[in-house]
């Protein structure tokens, strides 16, 4: 079978330092900051309050809407306070602080569900609701909510996203060696939700392993027939789910609209194993695969965190960082955030902790565009970055608007190819927030 | 160490080693053999040329520019040797400084420098000369090559394209008379396959300028006519590194192909009707003015904007 792929993208090396290292569990803190707001959706309220006493798994943060997921204990003991704290996307957010008691203790309701097939998919969408699943790519659309669809957009389709296209990150790439029934449970459960026929799992040719071994165990496992391992160019920005489904299926889901639009739900690798470890263990989402990962890092590690155990605690685990470390960043090194101190929770949606040295942290001086149109060659959605930037440096956000700003999803394939290094994804970013902000008046 | 305050910066955290400097040195790299091959087949006279031209160019634009970087982002360097490879084997030394420093200050600064100009600039300097010094620039001006001849006598002549004759594989090694880095196809062939090589160029612009010569060539004797316009004359390296340069070409994919095909035709319809025997320069200046029109009606259809294509 050939590599399939979309069209443009950039190849910014692999850096996948940490592939062969396996998931070790890391440290669990003496305190652990859970931020109430951890999906793209609604915050959540606190279910708790101080002094109360609370055991690992148990609902602490209730959700504010349906596009929300709750939020659970990552350990036993009891809550001390109630607090805004640092988060990973920038403004401190209401937390909740907990004081380990080092027991451990499970809550009482982590009891196993009854096997998939005797579960239906109202059952089903429940579990993950109540696990508080959402996407664990990064994005962290809350799962349930991508698993009810409306009756016009018939699911046919359910694509695991195995590409992990991000540089330097592995939790994926762990995961679909070392918990490949999960995974292909997780699916399974999937497509029963949507009534879809077909399952597909999209894994980038730089993880051979995970290859042969996801192929292995559906070619061992009877009932499997119809999910197909698709395996993809290790090009970036092939994780995005647009390009994912382009690659896997050649649909273009069309502007400003959803995977549904074209009978699709793409779900992330680490999405299915909780999936499947509610299912299996009633087990909700307090904890996750962490790649602590760069040349920063003096020991990279691929770690099993519990939510809100905080990213300084993760790096001290690794070894610390290096003398010359400059920037930290939660997530991979194209779409990840830089944050400004390590004094910060790692949440659902962490699937990286990065730091990069001097060596990596350039400035660089902005002169005009050549129009050589390497940007257009890689931007994954067609639209003329270097055009997009212009009107942005000029002021003419209207224009960006029209020339398609809104549909760029910010992958930075246009700024990382560059030649005269100007801030292009940086531009449409800001174009994108001030249009949105005109369109909410 | 904890308490340690990070750079913050917008994604993406990693940027591609190429720089505008590197993409020029690139194509100084690719022009080697070029330049190679016509100190080969012209001798000394050409290297003067060459090193004149280039030093001229870099010297206006250091000096316009109060730059104390000599070679700056190196387009200057690429403009300089570019113009001498288009000009004859020894033309007067003043005639290369003219031409260096209109291509620099007429051709690129005027508009605010690198990126920022319309036209080509070693074409531009090259159309000044010609326009101005005409004498010096067509007619029996072009040394007939005497490879490794350092001392030989100026034995000048037209240029095949002038007199309509020259055998297919002389055309193709370049031991014809002509401009400096022209005559070549073998050498701009090594050097372009550099370019594709790094990525610098894709296949649209040259392939389109080029096979509308051969097409057109077709219609005047069969393909030796086809094949004998494309390897004449400066189709050769206009197609790979004149029409190619990236500031005064367009960006989108579609664009490149219809400018390289323009570029093509005007070519041919100056050879065939036109005052010149030559039609590169001024077909690929034309096709530079329509460049930012070419962009605005060949913008690529969005991602996911030309088909629902599942029902």
């Amino acid at each position: 079978m050939g590599l399939r792929t979309f069209a443009g993208g950039v190849r910014p090396g692999h850096y996948k330092i940490t592939a062969d290292l396996p998931i070790t569990p890391a440290r669990v803190p003496e305190q652990v900051v859970i931020p109430l707001h951890q999906n793209i959706g609604a915050p959540c309220e606190p279910a708790v309050q101080v002094g109360d006493s609370v055991k690992v798994g148990q609902l602490i943060g209730t959700p504010k809407g349906f596009v929300s997921a709750p939020i659970h204990a990552s350990v036993s003991g009891k809550v001390v306070k109630i607090a805004p704290y640092n988060h990973p996307l920038g403004n401190p957010v209401e937390a909740i602080f907990i004081e380990n008691d080092g027991q451990d203790t499970p809550w009482e309701g982590m009891k196993p569900h009854k096997p998939l097939e005797e579960l239906s998919a109202d059952e089903l969408r429940k579990i993950a609701q109540e696990a508080g699943l959402v996407g664990l790519g990064g994005a962290t659309f809350p799962t349930h909510v991508k698993l009810s669809p409306p009756k016009e957009n018939p699911i046919d389709t359910v694509i695991i996203n195995a590409a992990e296209c991000e540089p330097f990150l592995t939790a994926d790439h762990r995961l679909l060696l070392e918990k490949t029934e999960d995974v292909i449970l997780g699916l399974r459960a999937f497509m029963k939700v949507l009534n879809a026929d077909k399952g597909i799992i999209g894994i980038e040719d730089n993880k051979p392993d995970a290859i042969e071994q996801v192929s292995k165990a559906l070619a061992e496992s009877a009932g499997e027939e119809n999910i197909e391992l698709c395996i993809l160019s290790a090009k970036y920005p092939q994780g995005a789910e647009k390009m994912l489904i382009k690659a896997t299926v050649g649909r273009e889901v069309p502007p400003g609209a959803l995977p549904m639009a074209v009978n699709v739900v793409n779900q992330n690798t680490g999405t299915a194993v909780a999936m499947a470890e509610a299912i299996k263990l009633g087990k909700p989402l307090y904890e996750r695969v962490v790649t602590v990962t760069g040349p920063g890092i003096k020991k990279p590690a691929n770690l099993l965190v519990r939510v809100g155990t905080l990213v300084k605690d993760l790096i001290e685990q690794c070894g610390g960082m290096t003398d010359d470390a400059r920037k930290l960043i939660l997530g991979g090194p194209m779409m990840g955030l830089a944050q400004p101190s390590a004094d910060v929770p790692a949440i659902k949606g962490t699937s990286g902790v990065l730091l990069l040295t001097e060596k990596e942290v350039k400035q660089y001086s902005i002169v005009p565009c050549i129009k050589c149109g390497r940007c257009v060659d890689v931007c994954p959605m067609r639209l003329l970055p270097n055009l997009l930037g212009s009107y942005v440096e000029m002021g003419l956000v209207e224009e960006a608007e029209k020339a398609g700003a809104m549909d760029c999803f910010e992958c930075g394939s246009c700024t990382y190819i560059c030649p005269a290094k100007r801030p292009l994804v940086q531009w449409i970013r800001m174009a994108k927030g001030e249009i949105a902000a005109r369109r909410k008046k | 160490m904890m308490s340690k305050k990070f750079v913050v910066s917008s994604s993406p955290h990693l940027r591609s080693p190429d720089s505008i400097r590197s993409i020029m040195i690139d194509v100084l790299i690719a022009l080697f053999p070029v330049v190679l091959m016509s100190v080969l087949l012209f001798g000394y006279r050409a290297l003067i040329t060459i090193i004149l031209s280039a030093l001229a160019a870099m010297a206006t634009e250091a000096l316009a520019l109060r730059r104390g970087n000599f070679f700056g982002d190196g387009s200057a360097a690429v403009t300089g040797l570019l113009l001498a490879l288009t000009l004859p084997v020894a033309p007067p030394w003043w005639l290369v400084i003219i031409g260096a420093v209109s291509a620099i200050v007429v051709g690129k600064l005027v508009y605010g420098g690198t990126g920022c100009n319309i036209f080509n600039p070693a074409l531009v300097g090259r159309a000044i000369l010609v326009i101005s010094w005409g004498s010096h620039m067509a007619g029996d001006v072009w040394l007939c090559p005497e490879p490794y001849a350092f001392t030989a006598d100026l034995v000048t002549s037209a240029t095949p394209l002038a007199t309509g004759q020259a055998p297919l594989l002389d055309l193709f090694l370049g031991t014809v008379p002509g401009a400096l880095g022209e005559t070549s196809a073998l050498a701009i062939l090594i050097g372009a396959f550099w370019l594709f090589y790094k990525g610098h160029i894709c296949w649209r612009i040259p392939g389109s300028f080029i096979g509308v010569v051969f097409l057109l060539g077709l219609t005047q004797g069969g393909i030796t006519a086809g094949l004998w316009h494309v390897l004449a004359g400066g189709v050769m390296l206009g197609a790979f590194f004149m029409a190619t340069d990236m500031v005064t070409s367009p960006y989108t994919p579609a664009g490149k192909v219809i400018y390289g095909a323009g570029c093509g035709l005007i070519t041919m319809v100056i050879r065939l009707f036109g005052n010149y025997p030559e039609g590169v320069t001024f077909a690929i200046l034309l096709m530079n003015a329509l460049t930012p029109l070419i962009d605005n009606y060949t913008v690529p259809k969005k991602f996911g904007e030309v088909k629902r294509n599942h029902a």
